[in-house]
């Protein structure tokens, strides 16, 4: 929250803004708010959990702690995921809990004030990447989905 | 008066006095004429009303006071213990109890009084006469005073310079304030004050005499020093130089009224100090002080010893304890968890001979002895955190006279190995579930009296409470020799309850229908009591000492009894453990599961019910294929022998069929997170030297 705070005081302006990582999944850009962030990792041995969920790849040390791997591509519905050296681990703490999430690519930073999201509607969606998309961003010309990571990691326990 | 340093002290003497108050009145009520017990209460009552008074918590105190006059008139035997008495007794217990929750959780004693208790107990003493109650106490008084008369006279008698000021050596400021105050006709007094010898917190007890005559009087000179004092740097007696307006009986009783004070024995100075005497006497006083002042710089080392040889020249054993909070121990814990992480890393690193490793023999050595010393360490962390079962299991005994009363059915309990030790996480939490199993014993197990006279068995029914160590694990048994549990009206009540099928009952075996009872809401108790047969019990005992990494296990024989047995790991944290291979994968299995390591010919595995078995030593064991369970890709390499590794629970075995073995490693159990779901075989992750991770199979849910 002090994040908030800070990033509220530094822009005075009207509108309050928030931070994301934009980064690659697939051929699409997705944006996850900073405030979740902890950490982001290279790619490393990730050691396979039999009989789990299927978008949770395994688990890897991260410094001494066990981390859970999430597959956000398995998760979305699209090709299973290809490591290459751009290959990172977005480490997200949701709820008490850390969580690594697997992306192909991470791009930039970038600031969005409230005029630049663009709610969306869940409802009309069926597609399985729209559940988890909780609104879209535009910046510099481009669109940005911006993941909900507290759905996407707490609703995907419970179903 | 600030008390709240000495709160935790005060919730755990409370604890403990109320207990041994609690066992005692147990044993009276079966020997009404024990006097050293009465004895043992009385004391205990008394304390713990002036601990109570101390702290401030006046109705604790109220109901202690009305309670302690009921064991005074019992030890003065003016009344007997009655069954009646003791269910009152008990019912005081449980309110004190509750006070001291109370106080535990926002240092206030509550509102309650009690009153119908205070009133019941009153009662008792009303019944012998309303008199006797004052009587008794003024006995106690004068009893008090009698001792105490003889050495004033003494101190009086032997009244001279020298004994006045026994024990004190006093600085020049100091004389002249205790002439001072008796040119100005204010007594002084030169008081010995004596703490038991089984007192732990001597600091705390002189700390709290201190201040209580804060007010009263003032102290000159204490000997040793105040600092010193605080510091626990004294045996068990200090003297204080007080100046004092009040009577001195009242400065004597108010430090007696701090528990734990043996004695206080005052001597009036009531000479003038001469200044010229005071001399001769300060120059070895100058002496001294430098060398005490040299040896506290010196190393503290070199202090402790000298301080402990007195306290052991004392001839009594002084256990030296110190209370840590459990929170400081679990850092300590996962601190030597990382360490043996990073010893693990080490040993790794030197044998890793690609990338040009250690092989230097001294090297090996180092790294065997820094082996040594962790696990040394990780064991001497495991028994600091471990405690007797004792503290959980004391309160069983009164808990089944209670049942025993509420059920109509004679009973007893039977404690053995109440010293065995558990982690002290697991104590806390294993507290329920054998509370349940008690129940469970007292409903459903033993038969009411009529059906045990008809049977021929003994009237009183019997439950064992047996807790020991057996390798790596700690059992607790629960055992009773009422009915046993009877198979067919189990498998009755299911089929019923359309848990499973007629058919299914049908080719049960004994051991599947008992397994019944474990499952979520099944109780066969035919009317619900107070006391059990709501459905929940056994499957929750399950669920709980499964979730500690532990198990359950049932026998019976029908109408003689049954024994329940809760297995337990000693330790949660850090496990030996077997290293396997599957395919590419690493496996940990706990070395305290596993009985032996076989190399099995593939033409010796049989089939029964077209299941892989084989034969050892005279038993048939199944085999399970890891890699086809664990769903590991890859084929296994073709060979003529498997390696099966045999995994006991109980006197169940099974084999593990495994790729290769690496060998033996001390882990550290670390749990995969919340949002991934793990099946039950998995029961955490470890890191291994190289800083994968390698997952921990449960061999107990395998069997």
């Amino acid at each position: 929250m002090d994040n908030v705070n800070a990033i509220e005081d530094k822009s005075m302006e009207s509108t309050t803004s928030v931070q994301y990582i934009v980064v690659k999944i697939g051929s699409e850009q997705y944006g996850i708010n900073i405030n979740y962030i902890d950490n982001i990792v290279r790619s490393e041995p990730i050691t396979r959990v039999p009989k789990t969920q299927t978008y949770y790849k395994g688990v890897i040390n991260l410094r001494g702690e066990i981390i859970p791997v999430m597959s956000v591509r398995i998760k979305l519905g699209l090709e299973p995921d290809e490591f290459t050296d751009k290959t990172r681990f977005i480490i997200v703490k949701v709820d008490g809990a850390t969580i690594g999430v697997i992306v192909d690519q991470v791009k930039e930073v970038v600031t969005l004030d409230n005029d630049s999201i663009e709610k969306v509607n869940k409802a009309n969606n069926s597609d399985a990447a729209a559940n988890y998309i909780e609104s879209i961003g535009k910046s510099n010309g481009e669109l940005i989905s911006l993941l909900d990571i507290v759905g996407l990691i707490v609703e995907a326990s419970e179903k | 008066m600030d008390v709240s340093q000495y709160l935790e002290i005060f919730i755990d003497e409370s604890s403990e006095h109320l207990q041994s108050i609690s066992d005692g009145v147990m044993v009276l009520e079966k020997e009404p004429d024990n006097q050293d017990t009465i004895n043992e209460i009385f004391r205990a009552a008394h304390s713990l009303k002036g601990m109570a008074g101390t702290m401030g918590y006046k109705r604790m105190q109220n109901l202690t006071h009305d309670m302690e006059n009921v064991f005074s008139e019992v030890r003065n035997g003016n009344i007997s213990v009655t069954s009646d008495m003791c269910d009152v007794l008990f019912q005081c217990m449980d309110a004190l109890e509750s006070y001291v929750d109370n106080i535990r959780n926002n240092q206030d004693e509550g509102t309650e009084d009690n009153e119908d208790i205070i009133k019941a107990l009153n009662a008792f003493i009303e019944g012998i006469g309303g008199d006797g109650k004052k009587e008794a106490k003024k006995e106690e008084t004068k009893a008090e005073e009698a001792k105490e008369e003889p050495k004033q006279e003494e101190a009086k008698a032997a009244k001279s310079d020298n004994n006045q000021l026994e024990g004190l050596t006093l600085a020049d400021f100091e004389r002249s304030a205790v002439n001072e105050a008796l040119e100005k006709n204010i007594s002084v007094f030169n008081i010995k004050v004596e703490v038991e010898e089984s007192c732990v917190l001597k600091a705390a007890r002189a700390f709290l005499v201190f201040k209580n005559l804060e007010g009263h009087c003032e102290v000159i000179k204490s000997e040793p020093t105040t600092q010193d004092i605080e510091d626990e740097r004294f045996e068990f007696e200090f003297r204080l130089l007080i100046t004092t307006e009040e009577e001195i009986d009242s400065i004597v009783s108010i430090i007696k009224s701090v528990s734990e004070i043996k004695d206080a024995t005052p001597i009036q100075v009531t000479d003038k100090l001469d200044e010229e005497e005071e001399k001769p006497e300060e120059k070895p006083k100058e002496e001294k002080k430098p060398a005490t002042k040299e040896t506290k710089p010196a190393s503290k080392e070199e202090k402790k010893p000298a301080a402990k040889e007195p306290a052991k020249g004392g001839g009594k054993a002084v256990s030296h304890t110190v209370r840590v909070d459990i929170e400081k121990l679990d850092v300590l814990m996962n601190l030597v968890s990382e360490l043996i992480i990073a010893k693990n890393g080490l040993v790794s690193a030197s044998n890793d001979g690609e990338n040009g490793g250690i092989k230097s023999a001294n090297f090996t050595e180092q790294i065997e002895y820094l082996e040594r010393v962790t696990t040394n360490l990780h064991e001497s962390v495991m028994k600091v955190r471990m405690m007797p079962i004792e503290s959980v299991i004391s309160k069983f005994p009164r808990m089944v006279r209670d049942l025993s009363k509420k059920l109509d059915k004679k009973m007893e309990l039977y404690i053995t190995g109440e010293d065995t030790e558990l982690d002290r996480t697991v104590i806390d939490e294993i507290g329920d579930p054998i509370m349940h199993m008690i129940r469970n014993s007292a409903d459903h197990g033993l038969e009411p009296t009529d059906v045990r006279i008809e049977r021929g068995k003994p009237e009183v029914g019997t439950i064992a409470l047996n807790a020991f160590q057996e390798g790596n694990n700690v059992v607790i048994e629960v055992k009773d020799d009422g009915n046993g549990i009877d198979t067919e009206r189990v498998k009755a009540k299911a089929v019923e309850k359309g848990a499973i099928t007629q058919e299914q009952a049908d080719s049960m075996t004994e051991k599947e229908a008992v397994d019944l009872l474990f499952r979520p809401s099944f109780s066969t108790a035919e009317k619900i009591t107070d006391v059990s047969g709501r459905g929940v019990g056994l499957d929750v005992v399950k669920s709980k000492i499964e979730a500690l990494g532990g198990d359950v296990e049932v026998k019976t024989v029908y109408g003689q009894g049954s024994t329940f047995s809760i297995r337990l790991p000693l330790t949660l944290a850090i496990i030996q453990a077997l290293m396997v291979k599957l395919g590419e994968e690493k496996y940990a299995i706990s070395l305290g599961s596993i009985e032996t390591i076989e190399d099995i010919a593939i033409s010796e595995i049989k089939y029964v019910h077209a299941k892989e078995v084989i034969h050892l030593r005279g038993s048939v064991i199944p085999l399970i294929r890891l890699r086809e369970l664990l769903d590991v890709p890859g084929e296994p390499e073709e060979s003529d022998t498997i390696v099966v590794v045999i995994v006991r629970k109980g006197d169940k075995l099974a084999g593990l069929v495994v790729d290769s073995l690496i060998g033996q490693m001390e882990i550290v159990i670390k749990s995969l997170g919340k949002y991934i779901s793990i099946n039950k075989m998995i029961s955490g992750a470890t890191i291994l030297g190289d800083g994968s991770v390698a997952l921990i199979i449960d061999a107990n849910t395998l069997v």
